[in-house]
């Protein structure tokens, strides 16, 4: 290689490096505004806005969807494992919604600090499988349960 | 001495004269689309009709085998073009240049078909056609980057200091690049995480993940195909005063 195509081609891997390092800060600085939804365990902490409008993510836990009145309103708790929200909506729900979903939801705490959501978001996971594999998957789980 | 191999230096620079670029992708088309073609096929059969349905989403989740190879298409597309524009800057190859160039409205398109096909997954499935999350606004800022490079490329007359111009700013999008595929890990994002580039074993069926690295093969080859038709055509009309250029007209006329 010639000094002055080395020359160039430091140029560029320093130019890139900079640019690298610039959004890497910039990224890290607006980390939190990054963030797409609030876990359930930073709401009860008290991170979350107290008024504002925000966004709400966890997992949909098993029985506690239930229809109190006549109408669209739902209401179920999610969790991530470690704290617990309740959560009321009225309105349609996506095609993913069901127990031990992940879900999103868009709407503001009120003061039983029952989150009163707007919109309700399906998160999907990762997995892709046949039905009879889910199937095969539960009995496995639930036999190692019984076994313990 | 050379830590790079005598052979593949040859290649190199006789890849780097464009009369020899030309007659070589005339060699290697025809090949190319016949392997994309039994590809995609094989793809589509598999994806569409032999893949079993999924637990969740039912048949819904088929548009994966679009959808994910045009993604993925969309960050290697780019990486491509940010080296071959960096080796356009660093060595003043014609060649790389012209690729990087023709590039840029292929990878376009398959960012614009990655946002539109997930988009239309999202509606039934997530409930929403459109959330600003990470992973879908990094991928938006992809496809502005391509029509960036292209409206730039178009806006200069001189079209070698158009390639300098436009390998420079692929050169600073390619950060995007890394952001696009750890969205989902970085930070809570509506968009799920990775199910088969990452580490470990894919959480995938076998028989729903095998139609999916067949259709992402398939896209590979055919993004060849467009981008050596494209290159060729840009060849062309760049070298246009040149000897080689005259004479394939006249054998062609």
């Amino acid at each position: 290689m010639t000094p002055v195509k080395k020359q160039r081609l430091i140029l560029i891997l320093l130019m890139v490096a900079g640019i690298a390092t610039a959004v890497t800060f910039a990224l890290k600085a607006f980390n939190e505004n990054l963030m797409y939804f609030f876990s359930t365990s930073e709401v009860v902490a008290g991170k979350a806005p107290e008024q504002a409008k925000f966004r709400l993510g966890g997992m949909v836990v098993e029985g506690s969807i239930e229809r109190p009145g006549d109408g669209l309103m739902v209401r179920f708790v999610l969790t991530d494992y470690s704290k617990e929200v309740t959560v009321e909506y009225t309105g349609i729900l996506p095609d993913l919604f069901r127990e031990g979903q992940g879900i999103v939801t868009n709407g503001r705490l009120n003061k039983e600090q029952v989150f009163i959501a707007e919109e309700v978001l399906a998160k999907h996971d990762e997995n892709y499988m046949p039905p009879e594999v889910a199937d095969s998957l539960k009995k496995v789980a639930l036999q190692q349960t019984i076994g313990q | 001495m050379s830590i790079v191999p005598a052979p593949l230096l040859r290649f190199y620079h006789r890849m780097a004269s464009p009369p020899h670029f030309y007659s070589f992708t005339d060699k290697l088309l025809p090949w190319f689309v016949v392997i994309f073609v039994l590809l995609v096929v094989a793809g589509l059969y598999g994806g569409l009709y032999l893949a079993p349905t999924d637990y969740q989403q039912g048949d819904s989740y088929r548009i994966i085998y679009i959808h994910v190879p045009a993604a993925w298409m969309s960050l290697f597309i780019y990486v491509v073009m940010a080296i071959s524009g960096a080796i356009g800057l660093i060595w003043r190859m014609k060649i790389a240049d012209v690729v990087a160039i023709s590039s840029a409205p292929i990878g376009a398109s398959f960012t614009l078909i990655a946002l539109v096909t997930g988009s239309l997954w999202g509606k039934p499935m997530w409930g929403t056609w459109w959330v600003w999350d990470a992973r879908l606004t990094s991928e938006l800022i992809l496809l502005f980057l391509y029509l960036g490079v292209i409206s730039l490329y178009g806006a200069i007359e001189d079209k070698r200091t158009a390639s300098r111009a436009v390998s420079i700013l692929a050169l600073v999008g390619v950060v995007n690049i890394p952001i696009i595929h750890y969205s989902v890990e970085w930070w809570n994002t509506l968009h799920q995480g990775p199910t088969v580039a990452k580490m470990g074993k894919p959480s995938m069926h076998i028989d729903m993940l095998i139609p999916l690295l067949l259709m992402a093969t398939a896209f590979k080859f055919y993004y060849a195909i467009a981008m050596m038709l494209a290159a060729k055509v840009e060849l062309l009309s760049r070298e246009q005063n040149s000897q080689w250029v005259k004479k394939i007209v006249e054998e062609k006329s």
